[in-house]
């Protein structure tokens, strides 16, 4: 496995954290805690959402801004055979990966023909046309949404009931999802679209038909997507339009880009801390966007390769804004119990008059280095 | 019937102006600086707020208006300033996901500061009422006003970048940044006032639809989108193009919302039929973004040398 072996800090953290993540249903019954359960379903559903998009994302370079329309497909794919009294998984979950196959088979075959910003808008565009479909559908709720009355029946062999079942169930797809991903990438075709990624122009002069090849990654990121809104529409027994909102979309690139872009597990790490941020930041003050929108644009301005990144490097950069951000945060909750607006206003300010000033002096460190280095032309 | 056409004929003009405001600083932004700012739609709601509350202060619609724009330059200037003057250089997805989060905190801000409960803008007397722009079709005063403000500015940024300097310089950046830095121009200081420029539109498109929708926490997130939309079928760096889509736009959306639901009410009931309408006619504008990008990759009217 010589990809794994390049970055052996970062599979050890990986594993362990797939092995924590293991543990989280004994551990909820240890603390008689059966949240913890329910968020971290929801974390382990979203990270195969997030695996998903990394492989065109991260591997193919192709920005894909309507993720989250598989989601909702799945999920619908679900909820309407549910709502018609078909219940059976083998019929639901083969039916469910087929129309988001089919979804992204038919988006794709519109977006790849357009390139850079342009791919942004149009798969952002067709994804909002998935949204109004979900929205226009009247008879399954329209807006309001559809609640899934009993979940998929896999004829005695799977409770889905049976919340831990259904966490482990989700577990062992994320863990598939990886080892799939990470078996695609490494094989001849990951090759091709990995070299499509940085130059798409000479792979095509070599004779590769780059377009059929980011097609099959496409749709093959949109059935795996489908496949965590089957696992979503199941887990919340509801599906909506809102789960296809653009914005979702959005938290989805945000998972893959803070964990590390192009890396096996940096989706992992970028759901799991997206979340469990997210979580934490909104039990402390129901303002959280506030602080994780400026952590969004540092980490992107400072940050870059992710989590991931910063793993495999030692970044002190990263470490830096990671320890910034963490005191953000804690300030933040200690001043909670008062008026804790104006503190944290003066803490962000703070945090990213820092960060500026650090990001001034490492340009022109990196400017001087250049320098010494003669031309590089 | 010919009346009630043209009638919502006007009402499409004026959410297309609207959102011409919206998209003319947005491709400004986009085609001189390379830059996808999706902050713009958070600037378009803090200007809504801006004057709302200046409106409070002053007692005075028009006042506040005016010193919501400066306010809602200022602030764009700031944001250009502090955040987004180190992504120049970065790709689009860092662009993309900078100004998410620049979203994110401002739709937080301005619950913090403003509340969540939204506010309402209150307009003169004389706006309240309605004025005969035919014999026999009364319409708002108010929605006449944005028509009239829309065109305007329309007319003014025509001016601007096809008669003075500046708009030169505009120009010349749409088309080739690098040359227009290398014959001695401040690239930066353009790319501020660019920016300022575009963020007044937005605060302007965002303190005039005010009055009519309530101003509201991600008021700018829905319209945004559009925006954006109507920049790629318009070429991006175009203004020109912008315009035309906008207004394209905007009659579709209204024409869609106000004719489909009876058209489809005489085979569905009414609720059924209103929700499948207000669906398809937001669809249908993405189904010609689809189609323009298809056939037409780069816009309808893209910026020469682009």
């Amino acid at each position: 496995m010589p990809a794994l072996m390049h970055k052996p800090v970062t599979t050890i953290v990986a594993i362990a954290l797939l092995g924590l993540l293991a543990l989280v249903p004994v551990a909820s019954e240890a603390f008689d805690d059966p949240f913890m359960l329910t968020l971290f379903t929801r974390i382990v559903i979203m990270a195969i959402a997030a695996v998903s998009l990394n492989l065109i994302l991260g591997y193919g370079g192709m920005v894909s801004f309507g993720h989250a329309a598989y989601i909702g497909i799945g999920g619908y794919s679900v909820g309407i055979l549910a709502h018609h009294g078909v219940h059976a998984a083998w019929i639901q979950w083969p039916l469910a990966l087929a129309m988001s196959g089919i979804f992204a088979l038919l988006i794709g075959l519109l977006s790849l023909r357009t390139r850079g910003i342009f791919f942004i808008m149009i798969t952002l565009a067709l994804a909002q046309l998935v949204y109004y479909l979900g929205n226009g559908a009247y008879a399954y709720g329209g807006d309001d949404g559809l609640t899934i009355l009993k979940r998929s029946d896999f004829g005695g062999l799977i409770d889905l009931n049976h919340r831990p079942t259904l966490y482990y169930l989700c577990w062992a797809i994320l863990v598939a999802a990886l080892y799939f991903c990470h078996r695609t990438v490494n094989s001849r075709f990951g090759m091709v679209l990995q070299g499509a990624k940085s130059n798409d122009r000479r792979m095509a002069t070599i004779g590769f038909p780059i377009f059929r090849y980011r097609l099959t990654a496409f749709v093959i990121a949109g059935m795996v997507c489908g496949l965590a809104g089957v696992l979503s529409a199941t887990f919340t027994d509801f599906v909506s339009p809102a789960m296809m909102h653009w914005s979702r979309s959005g938290d989805l690139i945000v998972m893959v880009v803070l964990g590390g872009m192009g890396s096996l597990f940096g989706p992992l790490f970028g759901a799991v801390s997206f979340l469990l941020l997210e979580e934490i930041l909104s039990g402390w003050t129901e303002y959280w966007k506030i602080v994780f929108g400026p952590i969004l644009v540092l980490v992107v301005i400072f940050a870059r390769g992710g989590i991931d990144g910063a793993l495999s490097r030692g970044q002190a950069g990263a470490l830096m804004t990671g320890i910034a951000a963490f005191f953000l945060v804690y300030g933040v909750h200690l001043v909670y119990e008062d008026a804790w607006i104006i503190p944290t206003l003066i803490l962000a300010a703070a945090f990213t008059l820092s960060g500026l000033v650090w990001w001034h002096y490492r340009r022109k460190r990196v400017a001087s280095t250049e320098t010494a280095g003669g031309d590089h032309a | 019937m010919l009346l009630l056409l043209f009638e919502q004929f006007l009402n499409g003009l004026q959410i297309g102006l609207l959102l011409f405001l919206l998209a003319a600083g947005l491709t400004l932004v986009f085609g001189i600086m390379d830059l996808v700012n999706l902050a713009h739609g958070s600037l378009y709601m803090m200007g809504a707020y801006f004057a709302a509350v200046f409106t409070q202060w002053t007692g005075n619609f028009f006042l506040g208006a005016l010193l919501a724009l400066p306010a809602g330059a200022l602030l764009g200037i700031v944001v250009e300033v502090i955040a987004l003057r180190t992504l120049y250089t970065r790709d689009h997805l860092d662009q993309v996901l900078a100004t998410f989060g620049l979203i994110l905190f401002f739709n937080e801000f301005a619950r913090v500061v403003f509340g969540a409960g939204g506010m309402a803008i209150e307009l003169p007397s004389w706006l309240e009422g309605q004025v005969m722009v035919m014999p026999g079709l009364p319409y708002p005063s108010f929605r006449f006003l944005i028509i009239v403000v829309g065109l305007a500015c329309a007319g003014f940024l025509y001016l601007l970048v096809q008669k003075t300097r500046l708009g030169m310089l505009i120009r010349a950046g749409a088309s080739n940044r690098e040359m227009v830095g290398a014959l001695g121009i401040d690239i930066k200081l353009l790319f501020t006032l660019v920016f300022g420029l575009g963020s007044a539109l937005a605060a302007l498109a965002g303190l005039m639809s005010g009055p009519i929708t309530t101003v509201q926490i991600g008021m700018g997130d829905n319209i945004l989108i559009l925006a954006l939309v109507v920049i790629v079928i318009g070429g991006i760096g175009s203004i020109r193009g912008a315009f035309i889509a906008a207004i394209a736009i905007g009659v579709i959306d209204t024409m869609g919302r106000a004719f489909l639901p009876n058209m489809l009410g005489t085979v569905l009931n009414p609720s059924d039929a209103g929700t499948l309408a207000q669906a398809l006619s937001s669809m249908l504008i993405y189904i010609l973004m689809a189609a323009v990008l298809v056939l037409r990759p780069a816009g309808l009217f893209p910026a020469p040398g682009r």
